[in-house]
């Protein structure tokens, strides 16, 4: 019996058919491909590993002195101030949206718009496994904080807390490197969408205080959304929980995120309309 | 036969550029259909429409009875698509892209694992777990297919299966198509710009050109359409004389007409060994430097020269 026939012989018997898979399997579906792919792609990851605890040792080198002398404020840890600023650098940015370039270009996004898959799954499995990935690339920059003497007042769940808005802060902020792939299918122009990053990252508190800056700067800083995200996870590392400051953190992550969300699948509507 | 893919009018535009002018088609249940033309002649563009991926600009198009824009998730469980250039995730192993599919096809551990068994003799078993960029392109191509056979469809699109393949892997696709078909019934709509593919798959042939289909038949009632038989001539130069030389060999007796084909004529004719004697009479007559004179059947490219009055030219 010739290959073929046997192939043909077995599909015969087959009488499976196919079923929508539902919403929640589609994008766990979506997530675990994404999620396998993450460790078979290092050169991607290590940037995330590298430039935070750069920053975050390098700041503290140069500032930290400096910034625990200013007239006024005793008991000022630089470290532990600095803490949420690794985070968000860790997190910032932090996206497949280049492997969904990669996916369009070769065809691949083609065949899972082929499958009865929803279209928004495809969109949100990639962000469960950002989510999950941000989450990691906390661990090892909470671990070097303590390890240079950072304390959370807050105890563990401070630092479940921590982590939960650092992580959300990077999922809010995904919306952006992915309406830009959509749109664009460019590997180049997701690469330069860290730009975006750096008017959040840099017109704000990240390397002192709101208040030790100056006048035209505190201004802007008081109207970046970042500023209130590094003031609620700096909250967690006093004695007590402020949840004012962290309702605050939270809305302005909900913020960017429903205008960086809105982007994406408006980018995802686009991409799939023009096939 | 019931129809399992019905167009009227498709249209598609790409800003100014208008890719499909206006599609007619009709493919019944069971059968292999050859999308004939060459590259950038609008096949992918109707393919992606027949599959959901793109809207028609206007005219509508109905598979299974249902219609690609009203109804495309229903549409897209029934049918697969091997698309261009194997569409793979070259970090991810064979069994897992399969798995990925059954998945998204709503198939059940068990069900995935026995559809992979199933496939196997596409996917080498030794290759099943390794990751993609080790594959050779008929492996990827072959993937592919199975990845599209996956959730046991009944219509299969093959978008250029096997462009790019060695002779070997191209047999052996041709091979899975035609048991895919023939013992199974499913439905097989295949574009191709090798006009062999299409002489040695189809059941049917629509040939498209410009976003326009030009002929549709059997391979054989297009080629006959061409004349029974087809000398070739070579000439060492038609210069400006080729008018001259058709006018000529055109009043022949039993010459139904003549082309100008690549460095010479194609001239078809009712019967060859009869009229072999006098076009070479005619041609000596009307002062044409032959360099070989061949009679042979049509093919589908004859078909193509007769139908657009260019040579299909197959890109890679």
């Amino acid at each position: 019996m010739s290959s073929t026939t046997a192939t043909v012989t077995k599909r015969a018997h087959s009488t499976l058919q196919a079923k929508p898979s539902g919403f929640m399997s589609d994008i766990v579906t979506v997530a675990k491909r994404a999620l396998r792919a993450i460790p078979r792609e290092p050169e991607a990851i290590l940037p995330a590993l590298f430039i935070p605890t750069f920053f975050y040792i390098v700041n503290i080198g140069a500032l930290e002195d400096l910034t625990e002398s200013f007239p006024g404020t005793p008991g000022f840890d630089y470290r532990e101030f600095q803490l949420a600023t690794g985070i968000i650098f860790a997190v910032t940015g932090i996206s497949r949206a280049t492997a969904l370039v990669t996916d369009i270009q070769s065809g691949y996004f083609d065949r899972l718009l082929l499958s009865p898959a929803r279209r928004l799954p495809l969109l949100l499995g990639l962000m469960v496994a950002d989510f999950s990935l941000v989450i990691a690339l906390c661990i090892p920059v909470i671990v070097l904080g303590l390890v240079l003497g950072a304390s959370f007042g807050t105890g563990v769940l401070g630092v479940a807390m921590f982590i939960l808005i650092g992580a959300s802060w990077g999922l809010a902020f995904t919306g952006f490197p992915y309406a830009i792939a959509l749109k664009t299918a460019n590997p180049g122009a997701v690469a330069s969408s860290f730009l975006l990053f750096f008017p959040f990252a840099f017109l704000t508190s990240s390397t002192v205080p709101l208040d030790a800056l100056t006048g035209w700067m505190r201004t802007i800083a008081r109207f970046n959304p970042i500023t209130y995200v590094l003031e609620g996870m700096r909250s967690l590392l006093m004695d007590s929980w402020d949840w004012a400051t962290i309702g605050k953190a939270f809305l302005a992550i909900a913020i960017v995120g429903v205008i960086s969300q809105t982007l994406a699948l408006s980018a995802l509507r686009g991409r799939v309309a023009r096939g | 036969m019931a129809n399992v893919i019905e167009a009227e009018g498709l249209k598609r535009s790409f800003g100014d550029v208008e890719a499909v002018r206006g599609v007619d088609l009709t493919i019944g249940e069971g059968e292999i259909y050859g999308f004939l033309g060459p590259n950038g002649a609008g096949k992918s563009t109707v393919v992606k429409m027949l599959t959901t991926l793109l809207s028609p600009t206007s005219g509508s198009a109905r598979v299974f009875g249902l219609d690609v824009v009203e109804d495309a998730g229903r549409i897209r469980l029934r049918i697969g698509a091997a698309l261009q250039d194997a569409s793979l995730d070259d970090k991810q192993s064979g069994r897992e892209i399969l798995t990925m599919q059954g998945q998204l096809y709503g198939l059940t551990k068990s069900e995935i694992a026995q559809r992979i068994d199933e496939l196997s003799t596409l996917v080498e078993f030794e290759a099943i777990d390794r990751w993609i960029r080790e594959y050779s392109g008929g492996m990827k191509r072959r993937l592919d297919l199975a990845a599209s056979l996956m959730h046991n469809p009944d219509l299969l699109f093959l978008d250029e299966p096997t462009t790019g393949l060695d002779p070997s892997s191209r047999a052996r696709v041709w091979e899975e198509v035609r048991a895919l078909n023939s013992e199974l019934g499913t439905t097989i709509f295949l574009t191709t710009q090798y006009l062999e593919e299409a002489d040695e798959l189809a059941d049917r042939v629509g040939i498209i050109n410009k976003g326009v289909i030009v002929g549709e038949g059997s391979p054989e009632d297009l080629k006959r359409s061409v004349g029974a038989d087809v000398i070739q001539v070579r000439l060492a130069d038609t210069g400006d004389s080729a008018s001259h030389i058709i006018d000529h060999v055109t009043r022949v007796e039993g010459v139904d007409h003549v082309e100008r084909g690549p460095n010479g004529l194609l001239v078809s004719v009712s019967n060859g060994a009869a009229a072999v004697s006098p076009v070479a009479v005619a041609l000596d007559g009307a002062g044409a430097q032959v360099r070989e004179l061949t009679l042979r059947t049509p093919t589908l490219d004859d078909v193509f020269l007769e139908l657009t009055g260019d040579r299909m030219e197959v890109g890679q």
